[in-house]
């Protein structure tokens, strides 16, 4: 049934030309109004008149219009949001809110992935093994990352890190951003499906906390083979799904070209996600989403981040490993089984989460 | 009927004599659960657990024309199987064992809540019982039809076996074709011992995806069974008719 991460047309620059300033197909307008901040001011430097007035308004509109738009976003238009190209993947996270990052590299069995970055830190004041998939900004760095898709060696060194981390007791932050496994004959080979397998088996029972942020797009068992854990956050804009849209669009109605509709039936925005009880935090993104304001985002991360380790570390290790097997054991359950019985996660509960997660983000950078 | 493999004409009847392969070539059909259990356990002995247990619908799973409760019933009636996977207490040569079956007929044999959830009840049962668990798989993945549910089935299988690992459970693997997808990522690469049948088709990514992602033709039995043995992700290759000797061998084994 499930097609793994059909890959065709999902680089992250389709529905983007290179030349319009990265603004997606629905932003026509805020394009527009950002065309006439230039042309007043270009217009104001040279004939010396005063447009401040105007350009504050425009501003203004401009940001009622991205308000407008972004909390009304379709699923599909979500997806291509945590596409982006601008959006920050995970070297913002390490540089701005990762302290003294040491890269550990290699899985001491075949290679090193580039795909996933693994290594010591400190959030916040606390010492963590950050786990991370990358996708590599430039070209060269994106074909080296093999666009954020892992291979078995990346999932296998994955383990190996987390392994060192829970003999050392420090806890693990993982963040998920891939379009899924990669699927190659190589990652077949070397077994995709055993690595991650043996991911998901594992970290069920490591010995140390696990925090897992879904910073942009979770595609799959590519993604569940480092999400496995004590809590599973995700950004406002980032999506998580059984497959991507694409692939569902391709399997049902053997035509890729639908996958809008794919993406609306498969629930994979964090609000749906959240509603179905299936993560347990919404981090929200600055207005425009989490490319318009790097910073923002990352600080609110950091302090999801920090917050939930300083939960997860008062709770006793058996509890903790208890919690963690009840709560990936019991999903679904209240929405399939007891969806009479039990009531779902209403918006009250949704709100009080994002709260949370919220309170008023600084634009300072979370590291200098 | 025509042996896809060998391209003989055969008798229906012979070759459900001879187990559902083909007499000529080896060619082993795919089978649905109810015939699975038949060829597996002694006869009468498959007791099974949480029968009713069905398909809801979380996601209200709509996609144009196409709805899943639709797709339930239609495959409900083409399979005369109410889930993609039946488990159940049985004998195989007179072990005692906790079975699961996967029915490919049933929405591909995709992995849902309900499949996660009666491999999960398997496992506890297995432990509760200490009996050794087996489980034949043949699944298409994961169901797209429940989104993250059907994902997260992945996790709660493999954190149950995890469990069953701590008990010092056995848990053998028979692999059919195909399995692939979310159901190889997890439970079904995680065997203490693992079995394939001959020919079936067994990866992570399915061929036409990975023929379509990076454009080369894909080598000759790529993601067989027999590529997986080479490669090392499988202990041995069983013929269908050695399947119960096989198994009765190794539980004895592992006995304590």
């Amino acid at each position: 049934m499930a097609e793994w991460g059909t890959l065709t047309g999902k680089m992250p620059s389709q529905n983007i030309s290179p030349n319009n300033g990265g603004y997606l197909d629905f932003e026509q307008k805020v394009a527009e109004l950002d065309d006439q901040v230039k042309e007043l001011r270009g217009l104001g430097s040279t004939k010396g008149i005063d447009y401040s007035a105007e350009i504050r308004r425009l501003q203004r509109e401009r940001v009622a219009e991205l308000k407008r738009i972004y909390s009304n976003l379709t699923a599909w238009q979500t997806v291509q949001v945590a596409r982006h190209p601008d959006r920050p993947l995970l070297s913002d996270y390490l540089n701005l809110m990762v302290k003294g990052f040491r890269e550990l590299r290699g899985d001491r069995c075949f290679g090193d992935d580039r795909s996933i970055v693994t290594g010591l830190g400190r959030i916040g004041r606390e010492k963590v093994m950050v786990i991370g998939q990358n996708k590599g900004k430039t070209t060269k760095e994106k074909v080296d990352c093999n666009f954020g898709c892992p291979n078995p060696e990346g999932y296998r060194k994955a383990l190996a890190k987390m392994k060192f981390a829970e003999k050392f007791g420090i806890p693990i932050v993982t963040f998920v951003d891939t379009p899924g496994a990669y699927p190659g004959i190589g990652a077949e080979e070397r077994g995709q499906a055993q690595a991650i397998a043996v991911n998901l088996m594992e970290m069920s029972r490591i010995r140390v906390p696990i925090v897992s942020i879904c910073i942009g797009e979770g595609g799959s068992g590519g993604a569940l083979g480092i999400s496995v854990g004590d809590r599973l956050a995700m950004l406002q804009f980032a999506y998580y799904s059984v497959i991507s849209p694409e692939g569902c669009a391709a399997i049902l109605w053997r035509d890729g070209s639908q996958a809008a509709d794919a993406a609306q039936a498969l629930k994979l925005t964090s609000t749906d996600l959240l509603k179905l009880g299936l993560i347990d935090a919404v981090i929200p993104e600055p207005v425009g989403g989490a490319h318009r304001n790097v910073h923002d985002v990352v600080h609110s991360v950091e302090r999801y981040t920090v917050k939930t380790l300083a939960d997860l570390k008062r709770t006793k290790m058996e509890n903790l490993l208890e919690n963690r097997y009840k709560k990936w054991r019991s999903l679904g359950t209240s929405v399939t089984i007891g969806a009479r019985g039990k009531p779902r996660p209403t918006k009250a509960r949704i709100k009080a989460v994002a709260k949370v997660a919220s309170t008023k983000a600084r634009p300072t950078p979370a590291k200098v | 009927m025509r042996c896809p493999a060998c391209e003989h004409m055969l008798y229906k009847r012979t070759v459900e004599k001879n187990l559902t392969v083909c007499p000529e070539c080896t060619h082993h059909f795919r089978i649905g659960a109810a015939t699975r259990i038949s060829y597996l356990v002694d006869d009468g002995s498959f007791q099974q657990i949480l029968e009713d247990l069905t398909a809801s619908d979380p996601l209200g799973f709509k996609f144009r024309g196409t709805t899943y409760k639709q797709r339930i019933k239609d495959d409900e009636k083409k399979s005369g199987s109410k889930e993609a996977m039946q488990i159940g207490k049985a004998f195989i040569k007179g072990r005692g064992v906790v079975l699961g079956v996967m029915e490919p007929n049933f929405l591909m044999g995709s992995m849902g809540y309900v499949v996660g959830e009666k491999l999960c009840a398997a496992v506890d049962k297995a432990i509760e019982e200490s009996l050794p668990l087996v489980v034949v798989s043949c699944s298409g993945g994961a169901r797209m039809h429940e989104g993250v549910v059907s994902l997260g089935q992945m996790a709660k299988t493999s954190a149950a076996l995890a469990k069953f690992d701590e008990a010092r459970g056995l848990f053998i693997s028979v692999l059919t074709d195909p399995t692939t997808g979310g159901v190889t990522a997890s439970f079904a690469m995680l065997g203490d011992i693992t079995i394939a049948e001959p020919g079936a088709l067994i990866g992570f990514a399915g061929p036409r995806t990975i023929a379509e992602t990076i454009k080369v033709e894909l080598p000759e039995g790529f993601q067989t069974a027999e590529f997986m043995l080479e490669h090392g992700f499988v202990d041995m290759i069983v013929h269908r008719k050695d399947l119960r000797s096989e198994i009765a061998r190794l539980i004895d084994y592992c006995q304590k």
